[in-house]
């Protein structure tokens, strides 16, 4: 390990459990994934009550919906905001305070420093995602009195680590904000803006940009309804938070087939399709969203990188 | 005193946005020399230490510090220099000894040997009693002493320091010089201080530089300044009337 990326890391973590506003947004998540989690719990008991139990049911806690959201929807939310709040201060605070000369006047490579506040941030988003996740599986096991089968924990898992991909590239994001402005509200209201942006506007866009390119939306020529929803995905896929949601909707929920959310069946079809119902198995949904799962890796890296260029190339001037 | 030269510069320049903030600098500083580092604010005086320390880039010429490039080794200049900046860059949340600690192991120094050294270091410069208490709440005299600390925590054969007794009261400059003085004494150090308070420089500095935008205009003893320029020994002049003179001159 390279000279000083573990002091980092140490100081770093510290920093973090000592801070109020990783108190605050921890306990505000923690709490709603609790009730989420309670709610769907006690739904499901309710509906399944003298009925066969279906398989897979352990993982309907984490995707259907109770009042409001399920916890998957809620973490593809309000994930990055984890992300971002872990962040958005990480160089520019630094350098307000002048502490970052003395960091790299110490004998340790600049970029050990980006590395180890980097590493830091995915330590506290890992801790924090396997917690909620544990206290659900714990819940449920207590509310619905199932013990989840072997293949479900090992979906649940990788959930988990999709979930720590999918926040740490909003951490990279942030990290980024934060080379790129010296002032940390700039830098907090500059990844705001990205992630409102890629989180709610992008599904709008893809909408109206479908408008534009296919001439007429009433048509219900099949060829054409389908390149309008092909561009519509295509699109929405530029979204992190899209990717995240097919890719654990496919992980977490066996039956579904593709990551696509629109299927056009006839009646003969849905009737062929109803009797091949069974679950996917994990192999061929691992396989599905191995692609996904690469994109988001892919943005993350991305971000980093250029994190890196800019920070190595940045002078250290009256800091 | 011995004359092998610690810090070594030829023709160094640096150029920000098309203006040289140091232009073809070239000096010397001796083993176990308080070099006295004067010139007016944004002479470039900074900026010649961040590039010796190799957090800098020069754009030209060739620095050497104790032997090293600075641009080629970064890591062994900065695990021998203790550079204690002007504003210190404490983080506020630690105490003392966290603090020090954190410097500590990022130097390799770790385990009960850093505790003991703390321990003496915080003894050293009079703080050892406030060795629990957050750096936020120290006074700027006590964390600038608390530099000085880190400089004996890393052990370091060179120190600089930008403005030490920058905004500090009367009775806080006399005790920083006298630590300093101490330094040089006791732990063989070889000093660059950049100051601008003139009769403290030449109470303790062997030699001096004047730095006036970006161009070293002059260096040597303080009395052989005084020869040169008044034609008397230093007795008869003070360093602030020979600054005065080669400021308003440049």
């Amino acid at each position: 390990m390279a000279q000083g990326l573990k002091t980092i890391i140490k100081k770093e973590l510290a920093d973090h459990f000592s801070s109020y506003r990783f108190t605050i947004i921890f306990a505000l998540i923690a709490m709603l994934s609790l009730i989420t989690a309670y709610m769907v719990g006690l739904n499901i008991k309710n509906e399944l009550a003298g009925v066969a139990k279906p398989r897979f049911i352990f993982l309907m806690l984490f995707t259907s919906s109770g009042a409001l959201f399920s916890l998957v929807q809620f973490v593809a939310f309000f994930g990055p905001l984890v992300g971002l709040v872990l962040g958005f201060d990480t160089i520019n605070r630094e350098r307000n305070e002048g502490t970052l000369s003395k960091l790299l006047s110490q004998p340790i490579y600049r970029d050990v420093v980006i590395n180890g506040k980097f590493l830091a941030g995915v330590v506290m988003i890992a801790v924090m995602m396997i917690s909620i996740v544990m206290v659900i599986t714990g819940l449920g096991l207590l509310i619905m009195g199932i013990v989840p089968g072997f293949e479900e924990l090992w979906r649940i898992f990788l959930y988990l680590i999709i979930s720590i991909i999918y926040i740490s590239l909003w951490l990279g994001v942030a990290i980024l904000f934060s080379i790129v402005f010296r002032s940390t509200a700039t830098s907090a209201l500059a990844a705001l803006a990205m992630w409102i942006f890629f989180s709610f506007f992008v599904s709008l866009g893809a909408n109206i940009l479908a408008n534009a390119l296919s001439s007429d939306t009433t048509e219900s020529d099949p060829d054409k309804v389908m390149t309008r929803a092909k561009i519509v995905k295509a699109f929405s896929l530029t979204s992190p938070m899209e990717l995240y949601t097919d890719a654990t909707a496919t992980i977490i929920d066996p039956m579904r087939k593709s990551t696509r959310s629109m299927v056009s069946m006839g009646p003969l079809e849905s009737i062929s399709m109803a009797r091949f119902s069974g679950p996917l198995p994990l192999s061929q949904s691992i396989l599905i969203v191995v692609p996904y799962i690469i994109s988001l890796i892919a943005i993350a890296v991305i971000c980093f990188a250029i994190s890196y260029t800019v920070f190595m190339r940045q002078e250290i001037r009256s800091m | 005193m011995s004359t092998k030269a610690i810090i070594e510069t030829h023709e160094l320049t640096k150029i920000y946005n098309g203006q040289a903030a140091v232009d073809q600098l070239t000096f010397i500083v001796n083993e176990g020399e308080i070099f006295g580092f004067l010139g007016p604010n944004g002479a470039g005086k900074t900026t010649t230490l961040l590039m010796l320390l190799g957090l800098t880039e020069p754009t030209s010429g060739k620095a050497r510090v104790l032997g090293l490039d600075p641009t080629r080794d970064p890591i062994k200049v900065k695990s021998r220099i203790g550079y204690l900046q002007e504003n210190m860059g404490f983080y506020p949340d630690l105490n003392a000894r966290q603090m020090l600690r954190f410097v500590g192991e990022l130097n390799g120094v770790t385990g009960s040997a850093a505790e003991t050294r703390i321990e003496s270091a915080l003894q050293t410069v009079g703080l050892f009693e406030e060795i629990g208490k957050k750096i936020g709440a120290y006074s700027r005299g006590m964390r600038q002493r608390l530099g000085i600390a880190e400089l004996l925590i890393k052990d370091s054969k060179v120190a600089f320091l930008d403005e030490p007794t920058l905004g500090l009261d009367p009775d806080a400059t006399n005790r920083m010089i006298e630590l300093i003085q101490s330094l040089a004494r006791d732990q063989h150090m070889t000093i660059l201080l950049s100051s601008h308070m003139l009769q403290q420089v030449q109470k303790i500095c062997h030699r001096i530089g004047i730095m006036i935008k970006g161009k070293m205009v002059v260096q040597g003893p303080i009395d052989q300044l005084a020869q040169e320029k008044f034609g008397v020994g230093k007795e008869k002049y003070s360093l602030e009337q020979i600054y005065m003179k080669y400021f308003q001159e440049a």
